[in-house]
């Protein structure tokens, strides 16, 4: 199945008022259980079928605490690929049915995270809301706007 | 549930910004600078977080529009000319001349937030493909979601992001979009958001059609799970004419778990062919001439190379392989004398062949390494997927919608770029039709147009948006019947899954699958279809339609999956009708009319537009002339 939970690690993100995989999920898939321990909730994945292994409950959980099993109506078992990912990069350790492995590492940004600066220095051109210049042009295009009609 | 707890939450604002995606963040992104100059709200609406919501969530290998205009690789021209050709002579080339001249300063904004582009010895970006550069873009969506929200941050409190807030129905004023219903997927919770406008940005739409998938796979289709047609529903409902809604997309990629197969094509110069080991692009190109002149141009047509691919299948000659080992081989030919080079160029490419599928699609690589697959040591399988609603690859669907006044016909011009054809209503990225090969780069970049159209209409249009308490109610109550429905009924059975007084979503979303694949085209039937079968489609999605009323939930999420049933159906509608209405078959590869076989330039060079009148329920449909642009 794809994502799931490892109970043995997975802790309800503690003291925090939603875990971060629920934060996270594009499809609104993880979620806490509040049932089965209430004292220990832990989160799972309320509907594997429709989740689409993007792996963004897998990179944000704190405990390393989700996994994901390749979609069990056409992947072979016995495969895995994990991540491991910093504040440049991210680390992928991929496991083969056969156990070969493989480790691949990738940079994610250049800047400091949470610091994107959203004009970046570029002027803006025009003060025209009709004028077809974007609010970071011409600085951001480095060159002459075209158009057809001058 | 009881659904006489649920608090009602009034937003009021000028600009509402429904999603969360590409589009959206280049919306928030342009519209934040020219609101905050004039003293103007906005609001965000994401059903999800905008860190990681929308096609780009996971992140992406490549970004697919870059021009090259300062580096004089090629002109905004060369961009017009290219999807011409590749959608069979159908786009509205103002709206791609505008977002082609716009999108390489929006790279070079992505490349200053932080997003890694791949840079040669001279400090180039790495070219995949002529349109193509190659990017470290695991954190993609994550770095641009920043600086939306950043520059949101910069307003106060006229900068408003709310977070899993699911956008359902638009408010109309008469024939003005004066804001949305929608509700938390959190807590409990309807929101009615008031706007002077309302910008749709959520998405195309996935899952319409029956996938190749039995099982779990289900959620691994190519273009995200979560887009499932808000954008059109939105439109569509508003009453804005739609257009090409009959150009779905099928992209070839790696069978099973789509990966992406642009970098092998275009970066490894891999060829694909049958099992006999024959390329379907050669041994076909005589065939090619029936789809003249676009089936003798360059580069052959997304929907060509497909339909090339299908007829080996379809002939029994699969499976269709990309030759992985052969073209790393070829690349590694010129270091067979210095052994040290070529162990350092096998590394290298293993890198960039393993990041192409970790980047964008992890699935991919788990499945490889499930199969025992070294790309360097054995081909691999590639497959047509199911068909899907995007706007911005190559598919065509979405709103009609105004063009750049300094560039568009005045046919299609009419006051403010990207508005609809409702007052206040702006689309772009997979919301906005017949602008094709916008990828990421352009969605956000057209966002950003469509975001500057919409505060020049707000100036013009100073009035407090005027909203029927009454209407608003009766939306309200449409919107949370599923919950009542449920809490009505569903203890009269011995399965809460199965009860005659309504049905649950995954049953809804199955039967409307099955209804396109069967009549409009999907896999099982070859992505043929003919007017009967696409009449009697019409027939049976009716019914759907009317059960679809008899959804029933028991959580918010589900709730959520009912409505995106409900946004699904109308696409599919409103394909049908295209694809009905379109007499040839002008996109082998995507669909086939097997009553209309060949392509009809005479007759069919055309837009196929659609409105659905909200007074009357009526649709109706018609040709619009395609206005070339003088490139």
């Amino acid at each position: 199945m794809p994502s799931f939970v490892i109970m043995e690690k997975c802790d309800g993100c503690k003291g925090q008022d939603k875990t971060a995989c629920m934060h996270i999920c594009p499809n609104d898939l993880m979620v806490l259980d509040l049932e089965t321990d209430p004292e220990n909730p832990k989160a799972y994945n309320r509907d594997p079928d429709m989740c689409w292994e993007c792996y963004n409950c897998v990179k944000i959980c704190p405990q390393q605490a989700i996994d994901v099993k390749g979609y069990a109506d056409f992947v072979p078992m016995g495969a895995s690929v994990v991540p491991l990912r910093g504040s440049e990069d991210i680390m992928w350790t991929v496991k083969f049915r056969s156990g070969a492995l493989k480790r691949f590492k990738f940079p994610i940004r250049t800047t400091p995270e949470g610091k994107a600066e959203p004009l970046a220095g570029c002027n803006t051109g025009t003060e025209d809301l009709k004028d077809p210049l974007l609010c970071t042009e011409p600085d951001s295009l480095r060159y002459e706007l075209p158009t057809l009609k001058k | 549930m009881d659904t006489s707890v649920f608090e009602t939450v009034e937003v009021n604002t000028d600009l509402l910004i429904c999603g969360g995606g590409m589009a959206a963040c280049g919306a928030a992104f342009e519209a934040a600078y020219w609101a905050k100059k004039n003293g103007l709200k906005v609001t965000v609406v994401d059903k999800a977080a905008m860190d990681r919501s929308g096609a780009v969530a996971m992140g992406l290998s490549a970004i697919n529009e870059y021009i090259g205009i300062e580096e004089g690789e090629h002109t905004v021209d060369d961009y017009v000319r290219y999807v011409r050709q590749d959608l069979m002579g159908v786009s509205r080339e103002d709206l791609v001349y505008d977002i082609a001249r716009h999108v390489d300063g929006t790279v070079h904004l992505f490349e200053k937030w932080g997003l890694p582009l791949w840079k040669d010895e001279n400090g180039k970006y790495v070219r995949e493909g002529p349109w193509q550069v190659m990017i470290n873009g695991e954190s993609y969506k994550v770095i641009v979601a920043e600086a939306a929200k950043n520059a949101m941050a910069e307003m106060g409190d006229d900068g408003e992001i709310l977070e899993r807030v699911f956008i359902v129905e638009p408010i109309m004023d008469g024939d003005k979009c004066v804001g949305a219903v929608g509700f938390s997927t959190r807590e409990n919770k309807v929101y009615v958001f008031k706007a002077k406008a309302v910008m749709a940005l959520m998405g195309g739409a996935v899952h319409v059609f029956k996938p190749r998938s039995t099982g779990e796979g289900l959620g691994r289709s190519w273009y995200p799970p979560f887009n499932s047609g808000a954008s059109a529903y939105f439109t569509i409902r508003a009453g804005a004419e739609m257009t090409c809604q009959e150009i779905r997309f099928i992209p070839v990629r790696f069978k099973d778990a789509y990966g992406p197969v642009g970098a092998w094509f275009l970066l490894f110069k891999s060829r694909a062919t049958s099992s006999l080991g024959g390329e379907y692009m050669v041994e076909r190109k005589a065939e090619l001439a029936e789809w003249a002149p676009y089936g003798l141009g360059k580069p052959i047509p997304a929907c060509l190379r497909n339909h090339c691919g299908m007829r080996d299948v379809y002939e029994g000659k699969g499976p269709i392989y990309m030759q992985t080992a052969e073209a790393i081989q070829k690349l590694a030919e010129g270091y067979k004398d210095d052994p040290k080079g070529f162990k350092k160029k096998m590394k290298e490419l293993e890198s960039e062949a393993w990041e192409d599928f970790l980047d964008m699609t992890i699935s991919q690589a788990i499945l490889w390494a499930g199969h025992n697959i070294q790309p360097e040591e054995k081909p691999s399988e590639i497959m047509a997927c199911e068909p899907y609603f995007i706007g911005s690859h190559s598919g065509g669907s979405g709103a009609w919608v105004c063009g750049p006044e300094d560039v568009a016909p005045p046919e299609y011009f009419w006051g403010y770029n990207r508005m609809t054809t409702v007052k206040g209503l702006f689309t772009a990225g997979d919301g906005s039709g017949a602008s094709s090969h916008k990828f990421s780069s352009g969605s956000f970049t057209e966002g950003r147009i469509a975001a500057k159209g919409a505060i020049a209409y707000i100036m013009d249009n100073n009035e407090a948006p005027n909203v029927d308490a009454a209407k608003v109610e009766e939306i309200k109550k449409k919107v949370l019947q599923p919950l009542d429905l449920f809490e009505q009924h569903s203890k009269e059975t011995s399965d809460r899954n199965i009860n005659p007084n309504y049905s649950i979503p995954r049953q809804m979303m199955f039967r409307l699958q099955k209804i396109m694949d069967e009549y409009a085209g999907g896999v099982s039937s070859c992505f043929e279809t003919n007017a009967p079968l696409l009449e009697r489609g019409l027939e049976l999605l009716d019914m759907l339609k009317e059960d679809a009323d008899k959804m029933a939930a028991e959580t918010l999420n589900e709730l959520m999956r009912c409505w995106e049933n409900i946004h699904r159906i109308w696409i599919a509608e409103s394909h049908v009708r295209h694809l009905l209405f379109r007499e040839e078959t002008r996109w082998p590869g995507y669909y086939y009319r097997s009553d209309f076989k060949k392509m009809d330039e005479d007759n069919w060079h055309c837009f196929v537009n659609s409105a659905w009148n909200p007074e009357t329920g009526e649709w109706t449909l018609k040709k619009v002339p395609i206005i070339n642009l003088p490139v």
